[in-house]
């Protein structure tokens, strides 16, 4: 589109970047302590990321429904966390969860309840029923309404949708605001802050298969990376194990499956009709014998069969209940029969296909107890963060710590700009809005296809199971597809709403955390929770430790860390 | 199976034209898969809006399909003909996209009424 030279120009006590659950909260936390706030979305406030397509459970140790503990939860979480937790950031995880589930209780959220009380259910890998959800796989869209309605309540916030960030602004080695595209009109914006908060999610979409929303591609990494700030963990990525595979289903979360399963005993079948999980559980020293795997062993289960030729036909497990009468069916999915008729499909009749497909980041931008990262003045929250749940997620987590850390991360960004005043310089912007006016108007490569081609790379040679062969390959496609891509904007048209401009934005940062996640895969020859190198198989105690990425001019750095050392 | 999309495009305030593009489908498949397909494989400036993709959670993927307004991302494609236009009651932005934020979260209401 060739962005229009003029630009607008805003100023503010704290920017928010992106508004899914962490961003949302952390404006409200803000502006609570006196902070003029502007949140800022590159989609819609509160419908862009993964938090309006939660459709399950949220974990806290409320003790609801059966006494409990936060030090329980989080015992749950290092363990899930395959001894790799930032232990300070997993305790405060568990410890403020009940607060905010309690805190979004009283704004109506309605966390389904039973007997006067609120109702906490069981999930895998935690040791109690502790995980509260808002019925009918509602979760998601009532915590985003809830949010967005207290943001339409508070004062001294200013929601700007369609603003998509494109860097961080950094003057003397502290961040004092970003460089954005408004997309519907093309105009360049600044915006002059005293601290920014990167609440980015995750980066899920680098994935072919994945239940990620378009906005997805690991932005707030590549934003933190060339502010100078450092990732950790980045090699962990989570693959949900039965993620929705065929027949088409239009209309519902891909993740959809997991409450039924374990309320009705879905079975998981390979292609000889057998069921599997039982020989992949005795693995799990977690297990002991119960009929329970924790992500990265489902993942790991379906993925061996369907290398062992024992996948359904479209490359996955078939999930049946035809073994459930269909009265049973609709009671436990109710509506949802409808909905999956309308798909074509009968639970009673037939089975589904799933296969693990990419699904949350556990690693991400590496920060201390307040939430702030090595540059002064840039915090990040939420997904975007890493260290809080090690090598493996527990289920439930992540909405728990989207409230959590962003509330503690907008607090702490208000306590930082109110002990400063506003620092501006136009060269803490140059460069982007440099690179945003070399957009030219070029007809290949195809920016959509390049973004395919990304995908597919991450997929087969990052994915859930790694060699050193497939990694170096990654790393050395990664680059030539920058090569090809070059180092100017391409844009389609004049005007706003450029999607080829918006392509390659996300591109530059796609390519740039794509390798932020194999180059440390590489590295880490054992295999941990989500990571599995196939030519290191098994855990190596000589890995409990983190790597840290940083950028060094145009090269990727790695460190190691000892797991003890704070940040 | 193929179906041909016969797509409503331009900016506000120039003449609209109807580009047809052809795409092969499995049933099954949404609108969106659709969309998303012809930018992947034909015409990468082709606007439309959408987010979640599968959960129809986003609420972004509005839009005229054969008249009728729907989400792009719950209705089929089908063999044959399948018009789509941008909502007609929204300020057009480009082909697809309209301007479908609450007032309130946009950004000439952030510099209007702006503390800073
Ligand atoms: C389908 C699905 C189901 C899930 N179910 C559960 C569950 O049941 N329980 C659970 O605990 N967790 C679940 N998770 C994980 C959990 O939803 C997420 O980890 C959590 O919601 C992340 O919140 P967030 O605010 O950090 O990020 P998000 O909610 O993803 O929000 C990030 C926002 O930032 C915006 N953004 C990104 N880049 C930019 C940029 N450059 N400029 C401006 N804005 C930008 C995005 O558009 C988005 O709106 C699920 C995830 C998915 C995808
Ligand atoms: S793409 Fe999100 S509702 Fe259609």
């Amino acid at each position: 589109m060739l962005p229009e030279t003029a630009t607008t120009h805003l100023k503010t006590d704290v920017l928010v970047v992106g508004a899914g659950g962490a961003g949302m909260y952390a404006a409200l936390e803000a502006a609570r302590a006196g902070a003029d706030v502007i949140l800022a979305e590159r989609s819609l406030i509160g419908r862009g990321g993964a938090t309006v397509m939660a459709q399950m459970t949220v974990a806290a140790a409320l003790g609801e429904q059966t006494p409990d503990h936060w030090e329980h939860h989080l015992a749950d979480t290092i363990a899930a966390g395959r001894d790799l937790c930032d232990e300070r950031l997993a305790a405060i995880l568990c410890e403020d969860g009940p607060r905010r589930i309690r805190e979004m209780d009283a704004w109506k959220v309605g966390w389904a309840r039973e007997d006067g009380h609120i109702r906490q259910v069981q999930a895998p890998g935690h040791d109690r029923p502790r995980c509260v959800y808002v019925d009918f796989l509602s979760t998601g869209p009532a915590v985003s309404r809830t949010l967005r309605t207290r943001l339409n309540d508070a004062s001294g916030i200013r929601r700007i949708g369609d603003l998509l960030i494109v860097d961080i602004a950094v003057h003397d080695g502290a961040a004092c605001g970003a460089t954005a595209l408004h997309i519907s009109t093309g105009r360049i914006v600044t915006i002059a802050a005293k601290a920014v908060i990167i609440a980015t999610g995750g980066l899920t979409r680098l994935y072919r298969r994945n239940s990620a929303s378009s906005n997805m591609g690991g932005d707030g990494y590549a934003l933190a990376l060339r502010a100078g700030a450092e990732l950790i963990d980045m090699e962990f990525v989570q693959f949900f194990p039965i993620g929705h595979l065929a027949p088409r289903l239009v209309g519902m979360d891909p993740i959809m499956w997991d409450p039924f399963r374990y309320k009705l005993g879905g079975k998981l079948l390979n292609s000889e009709m057998r069921e599997f999980e039982e020989s992949y559980a005795s693995r799990d020293i977690r297990s002991d014998g119960r009929y329970v795997l924790t992500r990265d062993l489902a993942t790991y289960a379906i993925s061996k069969e369907v290398e062992a030729g024992r996948g359904s036909p479209a490359g996955g497990a078939y999930l049946s209940f035809q073994h459930v009468p269909p009265d049973e069916i609709r009671r436990a999915f109710g509506p949802v029969v409808d909905r999956l008729a309308a798909n074509g499909i009968d639970l009673a009749r037939q089975p589904v296909e799933v296969a693990p497909i990419a699904h949350y980041h556990m690693g991400g931008i590496r920060v201390g107890e307040t939430l702030e990262t090595r540059v002064a003045g840039l915090f990040a929250c939420g997904e975007a963060i890493g260290g809080a749940n090690g090598a493996n997620r527990l289920s439930g987590n992540a909405i728990t710590e989207a409230f959590v850390f962003g509330a503690r991360a907008g607090h702490h960004a208000a306590l930082h700009a109110s002990k400063q005043s506003i620092v501006w310089s136009p060269d803490a912007v140059g460069p982007t809005m440099d690179l945003l006016r070399r957009a030219t108007r070029r007809d290949t490569p195809n920016t959509a296809a390049v973004i395919a081609s990304v995908q597919s790379v991450m997929s087969d040679k990052v994915g859930p199971f790694r060699t050193d062969g497939k990694l170096r390959s990654a790393i050395e496609s990664l680059a030539a597809i920058g090569n090809e891509l070059g180092s100017d904007p391409i844009a389609s048209s004049p005007g706003g709403v450029d999607p080829v401009l918006v392509d390659w934005l996300d591109l530059r940062n796609m390519l740039l955390v794509a390798q932020a996640v194999a180059l440390p895969a590489l590295a880490r020859t054992e295999s941990r929770g989500a990571h599995q190198r196939e030519d290191y198989p098994g855990l190596d105690d000589g890995w409990g430790i983190h790597q840290i990425v940083e950028l060094a001019g145009a090269k990727l750095n790695i460190k190691a860390l000892s797991r003890r050392v704070a940040a | 199976m193929r179906a041909v999309l016969a797509i409503q495009r331009g900016g506000p305030g120039q003449a609209s034209r109807v580009d047809s593009f052809e795409v092969e489908f499995e049933p099954g498949q949404s609108v969106l898969d659709g969309l998303r397909l012809v930018r992947r494989d034909q015409d990468p400036s082709l606007a439309f809006r959408f987010s979640c993709i599968n959960a129809n959670a986003c609420k972004e993927c509005m839009m005229l399909i054969d008249g009728a307004v729907d989400y792009a991302c719950t209705v089929r494609l089908k063999e044959g003909v399948t018009t789509l236009s941008p909502l007609p009651k929204k300020a057009l932005l480009r082909d697809l996209v309209t301007e479908i934020a609450p007032p309130d979260e946009r950004l000439d209401r952030a510099t209007n009424n702006g503390a800073g």
